[in-house]
C-alpha cells in the first residue's frame, strides 16, 4: 500500500561532506498505514540506474537520529512516524551526475497480525543536481 | 423504523490517503467527521501522533480542544500488539500486557470508552488486562475481522474469556468486512490492471459467491486453470473475505461494543458496493444495538495507483446511506 507516496518527489540528492561527495540519499514515507517501532523496519534498500547498494552501506534517518540498518534490529524506544518522512542514505563515493537517474526504494516491514513480512517498492525518475 | 439508539461515527482510519499526503491534519479530520454529523471519533493514535506513544499534554489539550470546538466526541482507540517487535521471539504475555495496560491508559487521557483490541492479541492477554480496563473504565473490545468467524477456534477462545470475566469490560468489536457478499470490485479491478487473466477474474467473482466454504482451494486451482501470478494473488485474496449471515451478531449483542463499518466503494447510489448494510442495519435495530456505526473505509490502497483518492466523499456517501438506513431525515432533530 501507498506504494507510490514512497520516495519523495524531488528529493533525490548527492551528499556532500567537506567539499567530497560522500554519498546519496532520498526522502521516505513509510509503507504503512500507522507509525512503527523501529525493531520492525527490517530493512530499507535503493537501486539506482540499476545498480542495488548493500545493506552495509545504507543508514536510516528519522528526526535527528541515525541508525545503521544492523543496529536498528534492537531499536524499541523510537519510531517511523506515519507522517515523518526518513531520510535513506547509502555511502558512494561516485557522485550521481546531474539530471535523472531510475531510483527504487524498497521497504520490508515485518507486522505482526500479518504471516511474512510486507515488500513494497517505488520506482520513480527522480532529477538530481550536480554535486 | 423502529426506535433505536444506534449512533453514527467515523474511525480516522478512513481518512488514511488525506493524513498521509498532508491533505488533512488531525484537527481536519476532525472537521469532516462533525460536517456529516459523524461526531463518534475513533482514533488510531498510531496514526494520528507521532509522537505516540509519548503524547504531550499540549497534545492531549488540543485534541480535548477539538472535541469541543466541533462538538464530536471520542470513542474508540484502535491498538496494536507488536508481538513481533524482536526479530527473534514473540512478546512474553507479561510484556503483552504491559502494551496493552500502556494502551487502556492512554486511551482513558484521550477520553475514549472502547479499545479496539486487534485480533492477534492472544486472548489469555486480554484476559491479564481485564482488571485494569474496569479500573480505568475502558472497554476492549475484540475485533472480529475477516477472516475469523464468529465460531473459530482463536474467537472461541476469547469468547471463553470474555464470557468467563463477565465484568462489562471484555466484549467483540465487529467488523463489517465479515458480511461481504461479492468481491469488491475494486479489487478485481486492480488485480485486472495488475495482468490479472479476466476469465479468471470472472470465474474467482463467481466461485466466492456460490461456495465461500471452499476458498482455501481457490490458489491451487487456479493455478491448474493456467493463472499467472496475478491471479493467483487474487485467489488468495478471496479466502480473506467472509460472507457470513449478518443475523450472528444477534448471538453476541450484549457484547458488542463497537461496530467498524468497514467498506469499500460505495457506488454512485449511494450503497456498498459488497456489503449488505441494509440487513445490518436491521439486525443492529433488531438487537438493540446502542453503539456507534464507525465508518472504516479501506477502499484507497486499491485505487491510488490510477486515480487521486477523495476518503472524504467516501465517508460522506456511507452516511447519506446510514442516514437513510437509520431513519435520520435532516429535517429531523439531532439524535441525542
Amino acid at each position: 500500500m501507498f506504494d507510490k507516496y514512497l520516495i519523495v518527489d524531488g528529493s533525490g540528492r548527492n551528499v556532500v561532506d567537506d567539499g567530497k561527495v560522500v554519498g546519496f540519499e532520498v526522502d521516505a514515507r513509510i509503507a504503512y498505514y500507522r507509525g512503527l517501532g523501529l525493531s520492525m523496519v527490517e530493512d530499507v534498500s535503493l537501486t539506482v540506474d540499476g545498480v542495488t547498494f548493500a545493506r552495509e552501506d545504507t543508514t536510516f534517518s528519522v528526526h535527528g537520529n541515525t541508525y545503521r540498518l544492523d543496529d536498528m534490529e534492537q531499536v524499541v524506544d523510537d519510531r517511523w512516524g506515519f507522517s515523518e518522512k526518513a531520510t535513506i542514505r547509502v555511502s558512494t563515493p561516485e557522485p550521481l551526475s546531474a539530471g535523472e537517474h531510475t531510483v527504487t526504494l524498497s521497504e520490508r516491514l515485518r507486522i505482526s497480525y500479518i504471516p511474512m513480512p510486507t515488500v513494497t517498492r517505488d520506482t520513480k525518475i527522480l532529477t538530481v543536481a550536480g554535486a | 423504523m423502529p426506535d433505536h439508539k444506534i449512533k453514527r461515527g467515523v474511525s480516522f482510519y478512513s481518512y488514511q490517503e488525506e493524513y498521509f499526503l498532508g491533505k488533512l491534519d488531525l484537527e481536519g479530520c476532525i472537521a469532516e467527521a462533525a460536517k456529516i454529523g459523524a461526531n463518534g471519533i475513533e482514533v488510531i493514535p498510531e496514526q494520528s501522533f507521532d509522537s505516540f506513544p509519548h503524547l504531550s499534554a499540549a497534545e492531549l489539550e488540543a485534541w480535548h480542544g477539538y472535541m469541543s470546538k466541533y462538538g464530536t466526541t471520542p470513542v474508540a482507540y484502535d491498538l496494536f500488539l507488536d508481538r513481533k517487535r524482536y526479530k527473534n521471539r514473540l512478546l512474553t504475555l507479561e510484556e503483552g500486557v504491559e502494551s496493552v495496560v500502556r494502551d487502556i491508559k492512554l486511551a482513558s487521557k484521550l477520553g475514549c470508552s472502547v479499545i479496539r483490541v486487534i485480533i492477534n492479541t492472544p486472548a489469555e492477554v486480554v484476559e491479564k488486562a481485564a482488571p485494569y480496563a474496569l479500573e480505568y473504565g475502558v472497554k476492549l473490545a475484540v475485533e472480529i475481522h475477516s477472516p475469523m468467524r464468529y465460531d473459530h477456534r482463536w474467537v472461541n477462545e476469547h469468547l471463553e474469556v470474555i464470557h468467563r470475566v463477565d465484568n462489562g469490560f471484555l466484549g467483540l468489536l465487529p467488523d463489517m468486512g465479515t458480511f461481504v457478499a461479492r468481491l469488491p470490485r475494486v479489487i478485481t479491478q486492480r488485480a485486472l490492471r495488475e495482468g490479472a487473466t479476466p476469465a479468471l477474474v470472472e470465474y474467482i467473482e463467481k466461485i466466492y459467491q456460490e461456495q465461500p466454504t471452499d476458498l482455501h482451494t481457490l490458489a491451487p486451482e487456479i493455478a491448474w486453470r493456467g493463472g499467472n501470478p496475478a491471479d493467483l494473488t487474487l485467489a488468495g485474496e478471496a479466502a480473506w473475505y467472509n460472507n457470513l449471515d449478518p443475523r450472528v451478531l444477534l448471538d453476541h449483542m450484549p457484547y458488542i461494543f463497537h461496530i467498524q463499518a468497514k467498506f469499500y466503494e460505495m457506488t454512485d447510489d449511494l450503497v456498498e458496493y459488497s456489503i449488505p448494510y441494509d440487513k445490518i442495519v436491521d439486525v443492529l435495530v433488531e438487537g438493540g444495538y446502542d453503539g456507534y456505526l464507525s465508518s472504516e473505509y479501506e477502499g484507497n490502497r486499491h485505487i491510488q495507483d490510477v486515480q487521486e483518492v477523495d476518503s472524504i466523499e467516501q465517508v460522506r456517501r456511507q452516511h447519506e446511506m446510514f442516514k437513510r438506513l437509520l431513519g435520520e431525515s435532516d429535517t429531523a432533530e439531532k439524535k441525542v
